[in-house]
């Protein structure tokens, strides 16, 4: 789940201030019950859906471009191929979340358009670059961990092609985990150099993933609405939680240092307690002010840009053949 | 000529074309014209480096100095490759990558069945799964060429000049020598040249349906099969793609 400050439209209503199909919609919700495309549902729970998996779509195809960055000096055979193997994953996951997003009535072409111009988000973590190659360990260990942590609960959600959508997309993720914790754990094994690459990669990604969860919850104030509706299942603060729990006895493990000098296990707690990352570069790095921000959206642009001619292309063949057929 | 150099040159061969069209077609990762793409093309890069493990790892094994494949990628230079100049030449715009593609994965499909009929075992296996691979790649490249041949006025005009451009590369396919006479001769490989006229058959038949015109000039440039000159382009690979393992020598990734 790369999804983040997803503005929820329309404000938590009360069972008394809701219509008789509002009233309906909830209970179906409440039991459990998938909502399907076809049915009827509030026109906030449709916009706020079409935001959160245009936005998930839209980090899987961004996604792709730090990763990218190093498929081509991925230090063995093995190592490109399944870095390939991990991509190719990722653009299948935004191609399957653009269907879903269709299913509500908006297009795959208008979520680009959308994307391009800035009106549309994907998730800050994108807008970080990738260094060295203990970056693409840390992405898959850190990165596909904090988004499993967010997309386990989301396979329950309550609209049924999302919740499909994520059981298909966490299938693949625990593998891209686990193929990240192994570069790791090679890295932390390895020579000095390729230690303190790891630590260097550690240090670089541990806050902006914490960041992956969204603001703290006593901040975040779209969540009440999005909860009812079974589009958000845990609050931000309890997936952080969570995620640092399971994140920090696997560092220790390593080897590493996560870079945080209150990191400490609370007993009476269960769980760390840890420093909050630096809320303000993360809402600098949502206002456009991460250090790859421009790249990233420059980079989509000119794809997009630079394909105009072959989509054109393909659309006045099919054209053609298919006016052919008619004229058989 | 050994039947021994003459495979171990031969792997070599078949690996290096794989692998350095997979690193071509890596760099599209995240800039294709449209998300399909992008998949298609990483797909296609994953099976390039697949072949590349199985054809460099019988190098490496025929070689017998306990060497990997990797040691093979990673730690040679530009004047031992010997994969064909067509596939190390830059990307350029996304016309020229799929008519290229095409161009190799023809000939790929119908070289690798013959490469699975071998003598030798471990080729016949190789070459059997790659078919596999190859047949749905050439499918796909020759479908994208002839969508965008046949397409728009600006689709056509980029498809022809990329052919203009890729053509005096074709021949050196066919640019044999003593390994292919000593392979077919003893049963490893189909050679070649009896399959050239099969080769320019398909080309010709799907570049005609992508209404382009082959360039008449039958000039060939040569060079990377028998590794005598490659272009500039490929030191540029090299350095990419060796970067970490020249850089800190013998560590395990």
């Amino acid at each position: 789940m790369y999804a983040q400050m997803v503005k929820s439209t329309g404000n938590l209503k009360t069972r008394d201030e809701m219509s008789p199909e509002e009233a309906h919609f909830q209970d179906r919700i409440d039991a459990g019950e998938k909502i399907e495309p076809k049915d009827w549902m509030p026109e906030g729970y449709r916009k706020t859906l079409i935001r959160q998996i245009g936005q998930h779509a839209h980090s899987e195809i961004v996604g792709q471009l730090p990763e990218g960055n190093w498929i081509t000096r991925a230090p063995t055979l093995e190592r490109k191929a399944i870095l390939l193997a991990k991509v190719q994953d990722e653009a299948g996951h935004g191609l399957y979340l653009y269907c879903a997003a269709e299913t509500l009535g908006v297009s795959r072409d208008e979520l680009t358009e959308d994307l391009l111009s800035g009106r549309m988000k994907y998730s800050s973590i994108f807008n970080y670059p990738t260094l060295n190659w203990a970056d693409i360990g840390a992405v898959g260990w850190l990165v596909d961990g904090a988004a499993i942590m967010n997309q386990v609960p989301l396979q329950r959600t309550s609209f049924g092609p999302y919740s499909r959508a994520m059981i298909r997309i966490c299938k693949e993720e625990s593998f891209h985990q686990r193929q990240g914790y192994d570069i790791m754990m090679k890295m932390a094994q390895g020579s000095e150099a390729q230690k303190r690459m790891a630590q260097d990669a550690l240090n670089r990604v541990w806050y902006p993933a914490l960041m992956m969860f969204g603001p703290s919850d006593k901040d975040s104030v779209h969540s009440g609405q999005s909860m009812a509706w079974k589009i958000k299942i845990n609050t931000n603060d309890e997936l952080r939680q969570k995620f640092v729990d399971q994140t920090v006895p696997q560092a220790e493990f390593l080897g590493l240092t996560v870079p945080d000098e209150n990191l400490k296990w609370n007993e009476e707690k269960g769980g760390y307690d840890f420093s909050e990352p630096d809320w303000n570069e993360f809402f600098e790095v949502v206002r456009g002010n991460g250090p790859c921000n421009t790249d990233r959206i420059n980079a989509r642009i000119k794809a997009w840009e630079d394909g105009a001619w072959v989509r054109d292309g393909l659309m006045a063949h099919a054209q053609k053949k298919s006016s052919q057929v008619a004229a058989e | 000529m050994e039947v021994t150099d003459a495979l171990q040159q031969f792997a070599t061969r078949m690996g290096d074309n794989t692998l350095i069209l997979g690193h071509r077609v890596s760099e599209w990762c995240g800039h294709a014209p449209v998300l399909e793409e992008d998949i298609a093309l990483a797909n296609t890069a994953l099976d390039l480096i697949g072949q590349t493990q199985f054809w460099l790892g019988l190098a490496a094994e025929i070689q017998d100095e306990g060497k990997s494949a990797d040691d093979i990628a990673f730690l040679r230079d530009v004047w031992d490759f010997r994969n064909l100049l067509l596939l190390e030449l830059p990307n350029d715009d996304f016309g020229r990558t799929l008519m290229r593609q095409f161009l190799f994965d023809a000939w790929q499909s119908i070289h690798l069945p013959r490469l699975a009929l071998s003598s030798d075992p471990r080729v016949a296996a190789i070459a059997e799964k790659a078919s596999k691979e190859v047949a749905y790649h050439v499918e796909r490249s020759a479908d994208t060429v002839v969508g965008l041949g046949d397409g728009s006025a600006e689709s056509h005009k980029r498809m022809q000049a990329a052919l203009d451009y890729l053509w005096p590369y074709v021949g050196e396919i066919f640019d044999t020598d003593e390994v292919d006479d000593v392979l077919s001769e003893a049963g490893i490989v189909t050679h070649p040249s009896s399959l050239k006229g099969e080769y320019y058959a398909l080309i010709e038949r799907v570049l005609t349906k992508a209404t382009l015109s082959i360039p008449e000039d039958p000039f060939a440039h040569k060079g990377g099969r028998s590794g005598f000159r490659h272009t500039e382009h490929l030191g540029h690979i090299l350095v990419e793609m060796q970067w970490l393992q020249r850089a800190y020598p013998g560590s395990k990734w």
